[in-house]
């Protein structure tokens, strides 16, 4: 009995900056100003612009995190093979920008993709014509890469870094070929570090509004722009949260398919 | 080493003062609240004050209007007076947080401008609530050497000549004012069909703006990203300083025009203590002009230009002609259906 207290700073933790917050929310989205019961706020993601808002956060945030693992994988692939001592500083140098605060990169990247910006005064030394990239969708997808990459390093590098070499030293023994071993012993044994890479970046650049923001010029609205203006701008608290509910249970759809999957994996293991 | 000496001795003498004073003075100490936004006042004024009248000044800060109506509405601390936009005192004055003042009891209340206080009176019938501090306008920030000629109206945004190089305001009430002024009408009407029309607008305007900024907007401009750019006077200001190619002007169409104004809350007991600290700050002409060096916006007070350099004095950024501001508005309360009204029609013209 007496180890309950070691818990209690964590419950008060969790219900003071948690479960509390989510019961506004939860309170916010459900009620209308007057006060009384509604289902309004949350149906308002079927209007057609939040759809609209929705699908290119969808978009966006997919495109991320596939580009994110087309960088990720390969390098954690490469580290492994790697006869290197210090493996670790390669990582601790593509985490090192998580040092600094996002704003201020996303700042700095706003320079350097800005007309007169540095990629544009480097592509005129070269005769190349001025690309107009800032205040794009391309620009927002570049932004979230940027931003994300190390979170989906981070766990698939691990991952990778944990397989046991004997196994790998078994499949070659047993003549399998190079893109064989990786298909079928590092992937599958990789999952777990995969799929909570995904979770990690995919969530937080599905709710991102400021790097859509600055990159995009505010001339693109992606769902989180349209949650900020409800809370900001309008002062319509109640709207506010019900699309941050609707977005929520889009997220906890998605964990509960990742979890499920990671669950289906460790069972594997023991196999 | 000239200095450092100066400064033991200033020390030395701020504890003898402050020494006294524990020790002379048996009288009840004035203690007032005043709750103003950061960087919004020289702190060597609060000083200068206290050591004047005795009357001791607690300061607290915040740094958005928004943050400044929620610290003060939870009550947590009793403030007496606080500074803030125009539409923060009219909501605090709608919810009766408020408590008029007595503008007969300032020695020099005739310090401020006439013109300032017409502006607040949109807002204040009668002057009573509210005293005007600084104020300040929506404009245009153009570089001289990316226009074909200086724009006098909001229709350099819309004409189409400019595309691409235009940054338009991030705010759904500033862009919506510029539409509105430009179509003629008045940027506080409720009237849905005037709303539509500037709605209409601003989504034909769309393909020509380059972005959407607040506070960027200066940055970009000083960069020479843009050729035009609506920005709030004192980004104008600045902007003007750090690159010379940049000017601002107000559109002769009408702006709005921003007062943020001192008020005295409900729960304030002393308010003679609160007069004495308002004269001293807004309507004492030398203290005003100190503040001015400080925080560089235009202040309420209509002396403080004869105790300014000319050069200042005479800086139409600084002092603008209340003429050519004819046209400009106040942003008044909005009712709930027309904020959201407005709101989904921003929505709308970000969808595009």
């Amino acid at each position: 009995m007496k180890r309950k207290y070691i818990a209690a700073p964590y419950i008060i933790w969790m219900s003071a900056f948690i479960v509390l917050p989510l019961i506004f929310v939860a309170y916010y989205a459900f009620t209308d100003k007057a006060g009384g019961f509604t289902l309004k706020n949350i149906t308002a993601i079927l209007d057609p612009l939040h759809i609209k808002a929705t699908m290119l956060s969808l978009e966006l945030s997919l495109a991320c995190t596939i580009l994110c693992l087309l960088i990720s994988f390969p390098l954690a692939l490469v580290l492994r093979r790697l006869n290197m001592n210090n493996k670790g500083i390669i990582i601790l140098i593509m985490i090192l920008p998580m040092w600094m605060n996002s704003i201020l990169r996303i700042l700095a990247l706003q320079m350097i993709l800005s007309k007169n910006g540095i990629l544009n005064m480097i592509l005129s030394w070269f005769g190349i014509a001025p690309l107009s990239i800032i205040n794009t969708p391309g620009a927002i997808v570049f932004g979230m890469v940027y931003d994300f990459l190390p979170y989906m390093i981070l766990p698939i590098y691990n991952a990778v870094m944990d397989i046991d070499n004997d196994l790998i030293d078994a499949a070659r023994d047993l003549g399998a070929s190079n893109p064989s071993v990786i298909w079928r012993i590092i992937l599958p044994l990789s999952k777990p570090g995969i799929i909570s890479g995904i979770t990690m970046v995919f969530i937080p650049c599905l709710t991102s509004f400021v790097i859509p923001d600055i990159l995009g010029g505010g001339k693109i609205q992606l769902l989180g722009n349209v949650i900020e203006q409800e809370f900001i701008t309008s002062m319509n608290w109640h709207l506010g949260s019900g699309l941050s509910f609707a977005l929520m249970i889009f997220v906890v759809i998605g964990l509960a398919f990742s979890e499920k999957q990671e669950k289906k994996d460790r069972e594997s293991l023991v196999w | 080493m000239k200095k450092r000496i100066l400064a033991v001795l200033c020390a030395a003498a701020l504890a003898a003062t402050s020494l006294m004073g524990c020790g002379g003075n048996k009288e009840p100490k004035q203690q007032i609240t005043v709750f103003n936004y950061g960087m919004y006042i020289d702190p060597a004024i609060l000083d200068q004050f206290t050591a004047e009248t005795g009357i001791e000044v607690l300061y607290e800060e915040a740094m958005t209007p928004e943050e400044l109506y929620s610290k003060y509405s939870s009550g947590a601390i009793k403030y007496d007076v606080l500074c803030s936009s125009e539409y923060i005192i009219m909501k605090l004055m709608e919810e009766g947080e408020l408590q008029p003042m007595d503008f007969t009891q300032f020695p020099h209340i005739d310090s401020i401008s006439d013109d300032v206080w017409e502006f607040c009176a949109t807002f204040d019938p009668g002057n009573q609530y509210a005293l005007p501090y600084f104020w300040g306008t929506v404009g245009l920030l153009y570089n001289k050497d990316m226009v074909s000629e200086p724009p006098t109206s909001w229709d350099v945004l819309f004409n189409g000549e400019y595309s691409g190089n235009i940054i338009m305001q991030n705010s759904m009430r500033d862009a919506f004012m510029i539409a509105l002024k430009y179509l003629g009408y008045s940027c506080n009407t409720t009237n849905p069909d005037e709303l539509a029309a500037a709605r209409d607008l601003l989504i034909s305007q769309k393909p020509d703006v380059q972005s959407y900024l607040v506070d960027e907007a200066r940055d970009e401009m000083i960069a020479e990203n843009a050729a035009i750019a609506v920005v709030y006077s004192g980004d104008g200001l600045l902007g003007c300083e750090s690159n010379e190619s940049l000017a601002y002007i107000v559109p002769e169409d009408g702006s709005n025009l921003w007062i943020d104004c001192w008020a005295m809350t409900k729960n304030c007991d002393n308010p003679e203590a609160v007069y004495q600290f308002l004269d001293y700050l807004c309507c004492q002409t030398d203290i005003v002009a100190q503040n001015f060096e400080y925080v560089y916006y235009p202040p309420s007070n209509a002396d403080v230009r004869e105790l300014l350099d000319e050069d200042v004095a005479n800086d139409p950024l600084l002092f603008p002609d209340f003429n050519a501001l004819e046209n400009c508005e106040v942003y008044q309360l909005m009712d709930e259906d027309t904020t959201a009204l407005m709101d989904q029609y921003w929505k709308e013209i970000k969808a595009e």
